[in-house]
């Protein structure tokens, strides 16, 4: 389905493009620049700053046959109307002739600069944008040199104006040219921001509780063409000239974002480089241009002083600081003929390169492995070869089960919102409302333990009643042409969710569609790499950690925080006899360890990630390691050496060597070709910021996408369906659910995000707190971990009646929904 | 709250528009609510918006657009003399001014006991009929036209002492 | 004076009654296109009337309406009775006194669009009129001249009032929309136009309230009747805004075609001073201004003519000053209107406006030299760059003033008043 082409010359370059382009990407496609401040490729065309005006000439048509009139020599007759338009909205025709760059549109366009830069301050000396501000830029390339207008005639405005802790605005910088506002009205469905007053009293402005209640805000900044918008952590911080880019890997959730990190050497870290900010890179297929505000802000953990920077060894039942040498030499002494009696744990918080050296340990020493996070699935996720969520159309599906991607992973839920409106179908599953529904054509929303019969439902038509929403959605979902299923573990036992994902795969095998493009099971996995730990053949513990831990005399655990999770499982690790913690922090777990090892962050080191739609990303060093703090897969390997396991310590890039050799799925999987990147449109970065803002062009690889094709014998075969409805346990049910800015530990320590992180808390429906006797603001006491826990309560008319939601990492480790522990509810 | 004491009004108006075009009611919701408070207060933009299916800020963004609106207290009546080209030329802008001195007020300001505010507006389509000023009261706009200084002070007197709509 | 077809009420004070208007054949117009025609046979008598927008545009209406996007529903009709333009004030005069002729008028026009809801967008300062008008609409409501098949037919119309709340540039019919949307009142881009994306996205006729009010009658007497008045392309009367420096200011229905003299002279009785008209605003503040000279003063009043002499009939808001006025101050009070006014959409007219205002205003004051020529550059800098007519309203006072009035501008207008 290709639309016709146009054919047209602009600036006497001949140029074809789509039918329906518009004359400004034409004119870029020909290598024109018409410059644009209200434009942008990625928002609906306004033509509000009227800076893109053109001449366009066009062929004269007889009145009488609609046949073009040419001249002797066959040429068409142009006609030029005399005025100039605006290239932003017009749709181009066959047969123009534009000119950007006649004597009219050049004189059209510096009057138009000047008309901007009247209220304009001109502090460019003094503004974060300095350096890579599209107004100061066009100013130079097309304005007048100097203005007519009395700089003591210019608005006075406020120049420090927070919109809320994350965004400041410059009201006297600010060219009115609603970027900012379409974007969160248009793009993320979040209008937050809007103009107040009007005419020359035109300004931004934020009536929402918190100020710019967005959590896609720092991108506003990015395409914001002047400096009105900034970030409260690089404002003031840096010139855009004296930063160093390295590209990187959100590390935050599994949809992947790339990023660069911007940093700069400061006298106050000893020369060091230190990070300023964190911008999105271009990557079409995975993020576009936007990133969410935890992956922007979310970087603080890398530098903060609670760090582990030296190993540390146990001492007369303390750990005390020391050095690699020796901590390894008491790793040889503690774990002495550590064999199957080793228990290994890692976090899908590490790279695969981590991962990898971490397994080839234990599988030498014979232990157990264990991959901390319990969701079910990763052996049969994946997507067809292309696979694109930016390329689904209205032919297909896209059915979410059992997660809030707003809060899980922002950018799928901006990928999917996108999606339907180009009219793909999105069906979401769960058990209490989330934002997608209302992008949502069906919302089934079903109750606990139900999750079984509306999936029979949905993949079966016929099944649901006839004529009711479901019944509708399953006929919808068997019409589609591709279909791609994403799910997490919301409200689900870990029986239900394996069955889920398996039930979905064996949909997708017998439909026919794993393994084509577009379509294919997608995990909304909790870290950044657990696909990759799964690809790598780590497996969440079959019964839990703590059966996994019974027997055992050692345990090496990177990269996760069990304890932390589930304060329940401590006194299993007290029990044991050496426990060696790999980490950033000296969190609850290493905190009871024999030795703790610490490991470099993701700014500091190199290595890939491979997210849920399984795609491998390369990320690069960005600032130097702080302290001793060595890469994961090097501290592996020097354990290893300890214990006389010699593994790969020579780099990264030797490591996914080994892994190409040993996992069939990456045998394609070089640094090299990761590295790949090809051209994308929209262009951004470089000198036409003007066009797509500051995100940064991506120079440094796209990375790579491993298709999945599932057979029937991938797979188990289906339960019973007595098996998938499990019985609703009796009363007040709690339910974990994830929030965007919890308290995980690499988002903890980020002072610019610490007001917006989800405080512990219950979320109870108004009639449940009611018959519970509980106020808004009240406490509920739960029989907790051998004691009695007090969680505040809030009250929401989302949530189902039954259910108690908890926040993840906000204090009640809680993996599957489970009967409220009631002690008592007492109004405080 | 707007929906506890107006419950009826607002399902007329809410009713004066396509079932899926709820947006549309904002404006009369926001007479609504500058009805009750004199001004469009932060919490009658939250309750506006959650009623029509908006964001706050998007409310709030018409207050500032459209003049009518208030977005915080003022006089509780504003007498608008329209001064544009057609009224002035018929002493349009002598009449506010000799009316502000008898006031004690320069244009644009609220007499000291709070109850008036002379503000200076644009045309009031009654160019025929000047000077002419449009009494934004508690209940509602009225026009005044044909008016001396006298007339509009005798006003402001039983405004003073009646309330209402004078 | 001839025959009145819009302010007929000032004969008969009764039409402003829903049974006064009925005795006087009052939604006969309506009846007949429901009853006795299709929708494409109003569309074609409207045509043949030769009836031209009102608001402004002089767009031929019939044509307007044939423009609907075929096959799409709903469709949706608004009567733009936001009636802001400085010196326009005939649209409020109808309402109020003769509110069921432009009501009819709503109905016939809804009907030829095959919509079965019309809105009237109010300007916010009639407030004391839309209360009077929600009254004639449920009076119509209760006579069955609204509501569920009317007259017997199967079509189904209800009008609807909606308030504006303050702002000029929502007599822009595209702003206008974005209002009654519930958005902020800047004008959208053309195309598409209304007629195929309009109010919520569908087709929708906008029309100001003058034009609709025309349409009973085209109704019930016919198209070569209505052409009986007014000129070969204008046809018609047309209610003249009468203000400024005239003895007796107000609004005239004459035939389009009348000149300036008989308007200002012989109806308005001329300057109150008895100075000679120095300058005519034929359009309001939107106007190229016209010097008082005897070939202005002959000049027909119709949409063709004023265009050859250099301004536009617009609205028909024509202001009128003496020669105590001095263009300056003229420029000074109109761009503080449209520098009040503008949107803040797009940069040349938000950005103009507000640097117009500040250099009329040193030049008012007796500003330094060269600010006439920059005041002319800037406003000629707008032109044709705009979002929408506004911004180019705004310049065609400023460069009509200062290059037909020299002589004012000479000693930078000190002393104006």
């Amino acid at each position: 389905m290709t639309a016709a082409q146009v054919r047209l010359t602009i600036d006497g370059m001949p140029v074809a493009v789509p039918a329906g382009t518009l004359l400004v990407d034409a004119a870029k496609q020909a290598g024109s620049n018409v410059p644009v401040f209200c434009y942008h490729p990625k928002l609906d065309p306004v033509g509000m700053c009227r800076m893109c005006l053109v001449e366009i000439g066009r062929p004269q048509r007889d009145r009488a046959t609609g046949e073009w009139v040419r001249d002797p020599n066959g040429q068409p007759v142009l006609s030029f109307s005399g005025k100039l338009e605006t290239a932003c909205t017009t749709p181009v025709e066959d047969g123009w002739v534009v000119r950007s760059a006649s004597e009219l549109a050049i004189e059209g366009r510096r009057q138009i600069v000047e008309y901007l830069l009247t209220s304009h301050p001109l502090d460019c000396p003094v503004c974060d944008k300095g350096g890579e501000c599209p107004l100061q830029n066009l100013t130079m390339a097309h304005g007048p040199g100097k203005s007519r207008f009395l700089f003591d005639d210019k608005i006075r405005l406020d120049k420090h104006l927070p919109l809320g802790e994350l965004i400041f605005l410059d009201r006297e910088r600010c060219i009115q040219c609603g970027r900012c506002v379409r974007f969160q009205e248009e793009v993320v469905d979040d209008a937050v921001i809007g103009f107040f007053e009007r005419g020359r009293k035109l300004e931004i402005v934020t009536f929402s509780e918190p100020g710019f209640d967005s959590i896609f805000s720092g991108n506003t900044t990015d395409i914001c063409p002047v400096g009105a918008l900034t970030t409260a952590d690089f404002r003031f911080g840096a010139r855009p000239w004296e930063m160093n880019a390295a590209a990187s890997i959100c590390p935050h959730c599994a949809v992947g974002c790339n990023l660069m990190v911007n940093s700069r050497r400061e006298a106050k870290s000893g020369g060091n480089l230190v990070v300023k900010r964190v911008m999105p890179r271009q990557n079409e297929r995975v993020n576009e241009i936007w990133i969410c505000d935890k992956g922007r802000f979310g970087y603080a953990f890398g530098s903060s002083p609670e760090r582990l920077t030296r190993p540390m060894v146990r001492r007369d039942g303390t750990l005390v600081k020391t050095t690699w040498d020796e901590a390894l030499a008491a790793v040889a002494a503690g774990m002495r003929g550590a064999g199957k009696d080793l228990l290994g744990i890692a976090g899908g918080r590490a790279s695969n390169e981590d991962l990898f050296n971490f397994r080839a340990l234990l599988d030498r020493l014979d232990g157990l492995l264990v991959l901390d996070e319990p969701m079910p699935g990763g052996e049969w996720t994946g997507l067809g070869p292309g696979s694109d969520l930016g390329r689904l159309g209205p032919a297909d599906a896209v059915v979410v089960a059992a997660c809030d991607l707003h809060a899980e992973a922002p950018i799928w839920w901006l990928r999917l919102k996108q999606a339907a409106e180009r009219g793909t179908t999105v069906i979401t599953l769960n058990l209490r409302p989330t934002r997608l529904d209302k992008h949502a054509a069906y919302c089934l929303q079903h109750g606990l333990g139900e999750s079984g019969d509306t999936v029979l439902a949905l993949q079966h038509p016929g099944r649901a009643p006839a004529g009711s929403r479901l019944q509708a959605a399953a006929d919808a979902l068997a019409a589609a042409e591709n279909v791609i299923v994403f799910y997490g573990r919301e409200g689900l036992s870990a029986v239900e969710c394996q069955a889920l994902a398996a039930g979905w795969g064996r949909w997708l095998v017998k439909t026919s569609r794993s393994g084509k493009t577009n379509n294919g099971l997608v995990a909304v996995w909790p870290r950044s790499n657990t696909q990759g730990a799964w690809d790598l053949g780590l497996r969440p513990a079959a019964d839990g950690l703590l059966q996994a831990l019974d027997g055992k005399r050692f345990a090496y655990l990177m990269a996760c925080d069990p304890v932390g999770d589930d304060p329940k499982l401590a006194e299993a690790f007290r029990q044991l006899e050496f426990v060696v913690v790999q980490e950033l922090f000296l969190t609850p777990t290493a905190g009871l360890a024999d030795v703790v090892l610490p490991a470099q962050a993701f700014l500091e080191r190199d290595g890939t990630l491979t997210s849920g739609e399984r795609r491998v990303q390369r990320f690069y060093p960005g600032v130097p390691a702080l302290g001793d703090a060595r890469p994961d897969w090097q501290a592996v390997a020097s354990v290893g050496e300890a214990l006389g396991v010699p593994l790969e310590s020579r780099s990264a890039a030797a490591i996914m060597l080994a892994i190409q050799a040993a996992i069939p799925d990456y045998a394609e999987v070089s640094y090299q070709a990761l590295a790949q990147s090809t051209e994308q449109w929209p262009p951004v970065g470089g000198a036409d910021m003007y066009f797509g803002g500051t995100a940064y062009k991506n120079h440094q690889g796209l990375g790579a996408q491993l298709p999945r094709q599932l057979l029937a014998e991938h797979l188990p075969a289906e339960p019973p369906t007595s098996l998938l409805r499990q019985p609703r346990p009796a009363g007040l049910t709690l339910v974990p659910v994830a929030r965007l800015y919890d308290q995980g530990i690499t988002l903890r320590p980020s002072t610019l995000l610490k007001d917006r992180l989800a405080t512990a808390g219950i979320e109870l429906n108004p009639q449940d707190a009611e018959q519970l006797g509980l106020a808004h603001g009240a406490v509920l006491g739960l029989v907790w971990a051998g004691g009695t826990q007090e969680i505040p309560v809030q009250l929401s008319a989302d949530v189902p009646p039954g259910l108690a939601l908890v926040p993840r990492s906000s204090g009640l480790k809680l993996d599957e929904p489970m009967a409220a522990p009631l002690a008592r509810a007492e109004v405080r | 709250m707007l929906i506890e004491k107006y419950p009826q009004e607002i399902e007329r108006i809410l009713a004066n528009y396509p079932p899926d075009q709820r947006r549309s009611a904002v404006m009369p919701l926001l007479y609504l609510a500058q009805r009750e408070e004199g001004y469009v207060t932060r919490a009658a933009m939250e309750e506006v918006a959650a009623l029509v299916g908006l964001e706050a800020t998007q409310v709030g963004s018409l207050v500032g657009f459209y003049t009518l609106y208030r977005d915080e207290p003022s006089g509780t009546y504003h007498i608008q003399v329209c001064t544009d080209l057609p009224c002035a030329l018929q002493g349009a802008e002598a009449f506010a001014e000799d009316l502000c001195r008898n006031l004690g007020i320069r244009l644009g300001e609220t007499t000291p006991d709070g109850a008036v505010t002379v503000e200076a507006v644009m045309c009031l389509a009654g160019c025929d009929r000047a000077p002419l000023f449009q009494l934004q009261a508690p209940d509602g706009i009225h026009y005044h036209e044909n008016q001396t200084v006298e007339s509009a002070l005798e006003l402001i007197k039983h405004l003073r002492r009646e309330g209402g709509r004078g | 004076m001839a025959e009145l077809l819009l302010l007929r009420h000032r004969e008969r004070p009764e039409l402003g009654e829903l049974d006064g208007y009925q005795a006087q054949g009052g939604f006969d117009g309506l009846r007949k296109a429901v009853t006795t025609m299709t929708p494409a046979e109003v569309i074609d008598l409207v045509k043949a009337s030769g009836l031209r927008g009102r608001g402004g545009a002089g767009f031929p209406t019939g044509v307007k309406w044939s423009f609907l996007s075929p096959g799409v529903f709903p469709r949706y009709v608004v009567a733009n009775a936001d009636e802001s333009e400085p010196g326009t004030f005939k649209d409020r005069e109808l309402m109020e006194r003769n509110p069921y002729q432009f009501l009819e008028g709503v109905a016939i026009c809804a009907y030829a669009a095959q919509a079965n809801l019309a809105y009237v967008y109010c300007r916010g300062e009639f407030w004391d009129l839309a209360y009077r008008l929600e009254e004639n609409l449920q009076a119509m409501r209760r006579a069955g001249l609204l509501g569920e098949r009317m007259f017997g037919s199967a079509y189904n119309l209800d009008i609807r009032l909606h308030l504006g709340a303050g702002a000029y540039i929502c007599g822009e019919e595209t702003a206008l929309l974005e209002s009654l949307e519930g958005k902020l009142g800047q004008p959208r881009l053309r195309p598409p136009f209304p007629a195929a994306v309009g109010l919520y996205g569908k087709p929708t006729v906008v029309n100001n309230v003058e034009t609709l009010a025309n349409l009973p009658l085209i109704l019930t007497r016919g198209a070569d009747w209505y052409r009986g008045f007014g000129t070969e392309k204008s046809p018609g009367t047309k209610i003249f805004s009468l203000s400024g420096h005239v003895a007796r200011p107000g609004n005239y229905e004459l035939p389009l075609g009348t000149t300036f003299r008989e308007l200002i002279f012989t109806h308005g009785g001329g300057t109150p001073s008895g100075m000679a008209v120095k300058a005519i605003m034929p359009a309001g503040a939107s106007s190229s201004i016209l010097p008082g000279t005897d070939a202005v003063l002959d000049t027909p009043m119709d949409y063709e003519s004023l265009a050859a002499v250099g301004s536009a009939l617009g609205s028909a808001s024509v202001i009128v000053m003496d020669a105590s006025v001095n263009l300056t101050w003229v420029l000074r009070k109109t761009n503080e209107f449209f520098k009040h006014e503008s949107c803040g959409k797009c940069t040349p007219c938000r950005e103009g406006t507000y640097w117009m205002l500040h250099v009329s205003e040193r030049i008012q004051s007796g500003g330094a030299d060269g600010e006439v020529k920059l005041l002319r550059s800037v406003a000629a800098g707008m032109q044709g760059k705009c979002l929408c007519a506004l911004g180019e309203f705004a310049t065609m006072p400023v460069v009509t003033g200062i290059d037909r009035f020299p002589d004012d501008f000479q000693s930078n207008g000190r002393g104006g008043r």
